[in-house]
């Protein structure tokens, strides 16, 4: 059925630091390996060594400039995009065929690829870009927060979350139920602020983002600074003899 | 968004063909005989040519029969459903004035409805899209609808009603043209919102996820040559209403009435090619375009 469900038991959702992505894609590598050897049909790429190389990914690293409105230098964050598993996802509703759903007990969205034709509707309703055609198979693939390792009991504890979040290296991204006021992410996304991306498109985003902590703000201070003041503003010496020979000479 | 051939010409040709339906059902005196089945056949050959030119952008058209299971929740079920049906009573209802010189007016009245039914079930796919300001707007099914009525009324050969119609065309195209622009300029979203970084200052695309195209760049950040919108549109208003309107005036001849036709046609292929060209998809922010 492709309404969606009036509540979720859970709320399981990614939580990404703006602050601490170093924008290094190894998510992007990590979630094309683990999720072209395992649930649903390979992630494909076409002409991948030729000139005009394409392939799906269900996330991908964007880099953004951002020039404060007060002046100053201009701050560079990465913002990996993937899907944010949204509580009212107009993706779901618009699919005629039932193949697009939201988990009920835990609000993963998710493709039954045997049901897909491959109308890319979903694809148009989604203003985030998180679903893509695989080139070769022809159904709509999307994050499926790995939803094959979180519960894989064949997976050592410390591997049974998503492959992204297994993988960064900075500790940008984070996982679980954010419906649940206790977890980790949860106390995470109260305490750093976290945002939806498009609040105003009304999809009611699961994945949070943590905006970049205040930068440039405090009065420069550096406690070496008295140590390094210039002992001698003149020159003096052989330097000091050179400097005022050439000043009278120029 | 990406104006592919098969969507363009599926919306065109079906709403052509069940706007021809929609006329012959509703519309009284109706053809009888050979004249029926010949009007019946044009009409049939649009509306299904058209269904059979949508199914070409689906990955996988062995499986369409399942987009008729989520009529609850889809408008593309729901359009799948209503065409059925349309194509169903209509045949019905055509058997009747072809075979048996019979009108049966209720059928003709059911189907003529199921027809304008289809259209604007088709234009709600398009207008329930948050995500393309452009689209998500009154002016999508109203034009979706006007056209199926104007193009219905030139092929079964109303041409006082298509005299009188043309030019309300014009002006309620050129009327939503001027709205759309409005609604999606006034749109809230941008890279801030897409970002959420809008509020630290000025947002810009440092560098994109890959360095070639992808599926969504491909799929919905079109970026057509604006330049050349005004021009189109220009030439969708000559070609669709205003030199048909004219030769209508004309004295009648079929030839005429057909040149009349395939004109409109030709305007309403330019009007559906900006309707995708010039509609700019939210992702697009995403990707500094």
């Amino acid at each position: 059925m492709t309404t969606l469900p009036q509540h979720t038991k859970k709320s399981l959702g990614l939580v990404i630091d703006l602050d601490t992505c170093v924008g290094c894609h190894a998510c992007v590598t990590a979630c094309k390996g683990w999720n072209t050897e395992n649930y649903g049909a390979p992630l494909a790429d076409k002409d991948a060594y030729g000139a005009n190389p394409v392939g799906s990914f269900l996330n991908r690293v964007h880099s953004y400039e951002v020039q404060p409105e007060a002046g100053g230098p201009a701050q560079l964050f990465h913002m990996p995009k993937s899907c944010l598993h949204c509580a009212d996802a107009p993706c779901v509703t618009v699919c005629p065929t039932g193949a697009s759903y939201k988990r009920v007990e835990d609000g993963i969205v998710l493709v039954n690829e045997s049901d897909c034709i491959g109308c890319g509707l979903c694809a148009w309703a989604c203003p985030y870009g998180a679903r893509e055609m695989d080139p070769e198979e022809q159904v709509m693939k999307k994050c499926t927060l790995c939803v094959d390792r979180i519960y894989n009991e064949n997976l050592p504890e410390e591997d049974r979350q998503p492959a992204c979040v297994r993988t960064c290296p900075a500790g940008a991204r984070h996982f679980g139920d954010l419906s649940d006021p206790d977890s980790d992410v949860s106390k995470l996304v109260a305490e750093r602020g976290g945002i939806d991306l498009m609040p105003e498109q009304g999809t009611s985003p699961v994945n949070q983002y943590l905006p970049p902590r205040p930068r440039d703000e405090a009065p420069e201070f550096d406690v070496l600074a008295p140590y390094l003041e210039p002992v001698a503003e003149e020159a003096s010496g052989f330097l000091g003899w050179l400097d005022r020979t050439l000043s009278k000479v120029s | 968004m990406h104006p592919a051939p098969s969507i363009i010409l599926f919306t065109t040709l079906s709403g052509l063909g069940f706007g021809m339906l929609a006329f012959l059902g509703l519309d009284a005196p109706a053809p009888r005989g050979w004249t029926a089945f010949w009007f019946f056949l044009i009409a049939y050959l649009l509306a299904v040519g058209g269904l059979l030119s949508s199914t070409f952008h689906l990955g996988h058209p062995e499986r369409a029969l399942k987009a008729f299971t989520q009529w609850r929740s889809s408008w593309l079920s729901r359009e799948a459903w209503l065409a059925v049906a349309a194509l169903a009573v209509m045949g019905l209802y055509a058997i009747g004035l072809v075979f048996f010189d019979t009108r049966l007016r209720v059928m003709g009245i059911a189907g003529g409805l199921l027809s304008l039914g289809t259209v604007f079930a088709t234009s709600m796919i398009y207008t329930q899209m948050r995500t393309v300001p452009r689209w998500n707007h009154w002016g999508t099914p109203i034009l979706f609808l006007a056209y199926a009525i104007v193009g219905g009324a030139l092929l079964t050969g109303r041409v006082e009603l298509a005299r009188a119609v043309l030019p309300l065309l014009l002006l309620l195209q050129i009327f939503a043209w001027i709205d759309q622009d409005r609604h999606e300029q006034a749109d809230p979203t941008d890279i801030g919102t897409a970002t959420g970084l809008g509020t630290r200052g000025k947002v810009r695309a440092f560098e994109a996820p890959h360095t070639g195209e992808n599926y969504l760049t491909r799929e919905m950040v079109f970026r057509i040559g604006r330049k050349h919108s005004k021009t189109l549109k220009g030439v969708a208003l000559a070609l669709g209403m205003v030199v048909p309107a004219l030769i209508l005036f004309l004295p009648f001849h079929h030839a005429l009435a057909a040149v009349a036709v395939l004109l409109h046609l030709a305007g309403v292929l330019v009007q559906r090619w900006l309707f995708f060209a010039e509609a700019r998809h939210v992702v697009s922010f995403y990707y500094g375009r």
